[in-house]
């Protein structure tokens, strides 16, 4: 394991995949391709089928349809024991009639390798348990269950590695240690880690690419900042980060810009961020800005050359300590979160009007049409 | 996580409230009060009364008298060499059969029966709503030289033309196994209901075929099942005469046999007392070695 092969080809390619329990359809003709070497994280509420599509690629679930590909294999119909892929359970479902070390050598074992020595050694030091050889699985705390369970599954080598929310039963500050531990150790490692988790923090944190999912599908597919910057739905602007949504109407285009107004607010968006669509239909899209992006000023204060800017009232005003966070109902009553860094500026009363102003490419551009909660947990219902 | 913290709350208590700990105290020993009475009067003072009995000399027109005559033991050991291994040579067959059956029988409803489950369990312990005699005689009738087992055996070859079932040794561990058969299912299926199915899957997940997560995993994790089991079969058919008595003859004769008959037939209680003594003892030091051997390995 000191010697990071960069494996050979392992992309990951989930086509059309399906799985129906009865009337829940749990993945919904899922599409996926992770690059050989990725951290992809799998990010979607309860219940959207993350767990269902780990199965699928471990092999512990058959599909309703669709394919699994890795490199150059089929792995559809291959059964669990012949897949080059192994499993962080979301319990570790560690053996507990086998020590740590039996646990650790179990999968070298079984592929009939005899001198398991140095290389459980090896692993035990990767995820620094050195020492705990001859523990039982119920004498180690939950995070050392969760090394000997990572340990477990990586000394097999595999193309990839499925991590079903590694982290969901330890406690926070335990959670952002073994978060950085995952981080180094796949980088030292280079496996493919398809990691599954409901926590968008956990996800952002960790992974180069994030794969929001929603229903049984993938909604948006991106590098975290590429999610949270230029979100392509409401599902994702809002399960990523808070948004504030203003829905305004398309006015006309100068240049690269596009005008909008809302009420008697005027507004401008790069054009680059309107699909084609949005422009000819010249009906309404959603506008979304993020809290922090969003700059609270004295109602008569001049407002920037080239800012976005829109009137309101403070409605309340909560200190959280590094930050303030603020609603602001605009002319049109709807109301607006705004967080404020605590640099030097006073904490401003409610009561008090304001100028909120934010730059035109700091926003994003959503379609009107798609809806605007964030969509429901439950999982699609076949018909 | 390996030291438990219950020690000092119980110390910072007594600091708190010590009358009340006081008073308290008395509480689980009068509690335990009927439980040590039933034990003294039903199963010591018995103990104590074949003990004695087992060292006395005398015939029973001239009274029988303690004499700490231990060639009691030496004699009947001699004398009933043959009935004793018969014992166990029978329960051992019949605690393998039990398990040979009862294994597949308890990892189906365990693990494959789903709503069946609770309608499977209940069969098991059907049998136990008859009494232990009529079963034993309807086994009887099942392997009678008249009967339909016998025919279709006999039809298939599996018994010569005037071969029986009924009286040989056969016909004994038969009824043993099935008499037995419930102790042997239940504590089974406790230990495998219990596996976590997760397991199974990490080790089909880490290269094992169903058989080897099978060996590897579900096998090992239920051997608490399985020490339990056929120590509650193994210990009653040791001990057993109803078997012998309904479906075997007297050449299958069991220990269980002799002390019945010496005690209640010939009325010879010094021997009877040292055959049960001796039985005990033997059964007592096959567990304690059995237990030994498979704690090590197993219990989890
Ligand atoms: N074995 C199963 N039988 C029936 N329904 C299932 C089964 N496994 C999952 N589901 C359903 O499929 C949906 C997706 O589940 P899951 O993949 O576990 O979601 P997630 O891991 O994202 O929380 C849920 O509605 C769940 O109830
Ligand atoms: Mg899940």
């Amino acid at each position: 394991m000191t010697t990071p092969q960069p494996t050979e080809d392992a992309e990951l390619r989930l086509i059309g995949l399906t799985k129906r329990f009865g009337p829940v359809t749990a993945v919904d003709d899922l599409h996926l391709r992770v690059p050989s070497g990725a951290f992809i994280a799998l990010l979607g509420p309860s219940g959207c089928g993350k767990t269902t599509t780990l199965r699928m690629v471990a092999g512990l679930e058959a599909p309703t349809a669709g394919q699994i590909l890795l490199g150059d294999s089929d792995l559809t119909g291959l059964k669990p024991y012949r897949r080059p892929v192994n499993t962080v359970f979301q319990s570790y479902a560690l053996f507990p009639h086998l020590d740590i070390y039996e646990n650790v050598a179990f999968g070298l074992r079984r592929s009939g390798i005899k001198d398991v020595r140095a290389q459980v050694g090896q692993m035990l030091e990767l995820v620094q348990l050195t020492g705990f050889e001859r523990r039982r699985p119920s004498q180690v705390s939950g995070g050392q269950a969760q090394r000997v369970a990572l340990a477990r599954a990586l000394i097999n080598h595999p193309k990839m590695l499925l991590l079903d929310e590694p982290l969901g039963a330890l406690d926070l500050k335990l959670r952002r240690e073994m978060q950085l531990t995952l981080k180094r150790i796949q980088e030292e490692v280079r496996i493919t880690f398809l990691h599954v988790t409901h926590d968008q923090e956990e996800a952002m944190t960790m992974a180069d690419t994030i794969a929001v999912m929603s229903q049984g599908r993938i909604e948006q597919l991106g590098h975290p900042e590429q999610l949270y910057e230029r979100p392509r739905t409401q599902f994702v602007a809002n399960f990523l980060g808070q948004s504030n949504m203003l829905r305004a109407t398309v006015d006309g285009r100068d240049g690269d810009l596009v005008t909008l107004r809302i009420a008697d607010t005027t507004l401008v968006v790069p054009a680059e961020m309107l699909s084609h669509g949005m422009l000819t239909a010249s009906g309404e899209v959603h506008v979304g800005v993020r809290p922090e992006k969003l700059d609270l000023a004295p109602v008569d204060d001049p407002v920037p050359q080239g800012r976005n800017a829109l009137r309101g009232v403070v409605v309340d005003t909560s200190f959280m300590g590094t930050s303030t966070q603020y609603l602001v109902r605009t002319g049109w009553d709807q109301e607006l979160t705004v967080f404020a860094q605590n640099r030097h500026t006073d904490v401003v009363a409610p009561g008090t009007r304001v100028r909120l102003t934010w730059r035109p490419e700091h926003a994003f551009v959503l379609d009107a049409d798609t809806p605007t909660s964030a969509a429901a947990p439950q999982p699609a219902v076949a018909p | 996580m390996t030291q438990p913290l219950v020690a000092p709350a119980a110390d910072t208590g007594a600091d708190v409230a010590p009358p009340v700990r006081r008073r308290g105290r008395w509480i689980p020993y009068l509690l335990l009060l009927p439980g040590l009475l039933w034990l003294a009067i039903f199963f010591v003072l018995p103990m104590l009364t074949v003990a004695s009995t087992s060292l006395q000399e005398g015939s029973l027109a001239q009274g029988y008298e303690l004499t700490w005559r231990l060639a009691n033991y030496t004699e009947a050991a001699q004398r009933y060499a043959a009935q004793f291994s018969r014992a166990f040579l029978f329960a051992a067959a019949s605690t393998v059969l039990a398990l040979v059956v009862s294994y597949p029988l308890a990892y189906f409803i365990a693990f494959k029966a789903g709503r069946w489950r609770n309608l499977l369990l209940l069969l098991v312990i059907a049998p136990f709503f008859t009494s232990f005699l009529i079963r034993t005689l309807a086994w009887k009738i099942i392997l009678s030289d008249s009967g339909w087992v016998v025919g279709t055996f006999q039809t298939l070859g599996l018994l010569p033309e005037q071969g029986r079932l009924l009286a040989t040794s056969v016909a004994v561990i038969a009824g043993l196994t099935y008499n037995f058969l419930p102790f042997m299912t239940l504590p089974l299926y406790a230990s495998l209901e219990k596996i976590d199915r997760s397991l199974i899957e990490a080790a089909t997940d880490l290269y094992a075929s169903p058989f080897t997560a099978f060996w590897k995993v579900t096998w090992p994790l239920s051997l608490p099942g399985v020490v339990a089991g056929t120590l509650l079969t193994f210990i009653p058919a040791a001990g057993d005469f109803v078997n012998v008595r309904f479906l075997g003859t007297p050449s299958q004769s069991m220990i269980g046999n002799v002390i019945e008959s010496r005690f209640l037939v010939v009325l010879d209680y010094p021997t009877a007392a040292a055959l049960s003594f001796t039985l005990m003892l033997a059964i007592l030091l096959l567990v304690g070695l059995y237990v030994r051997r498979a704690g090590t390995e197993t219990i989890v």
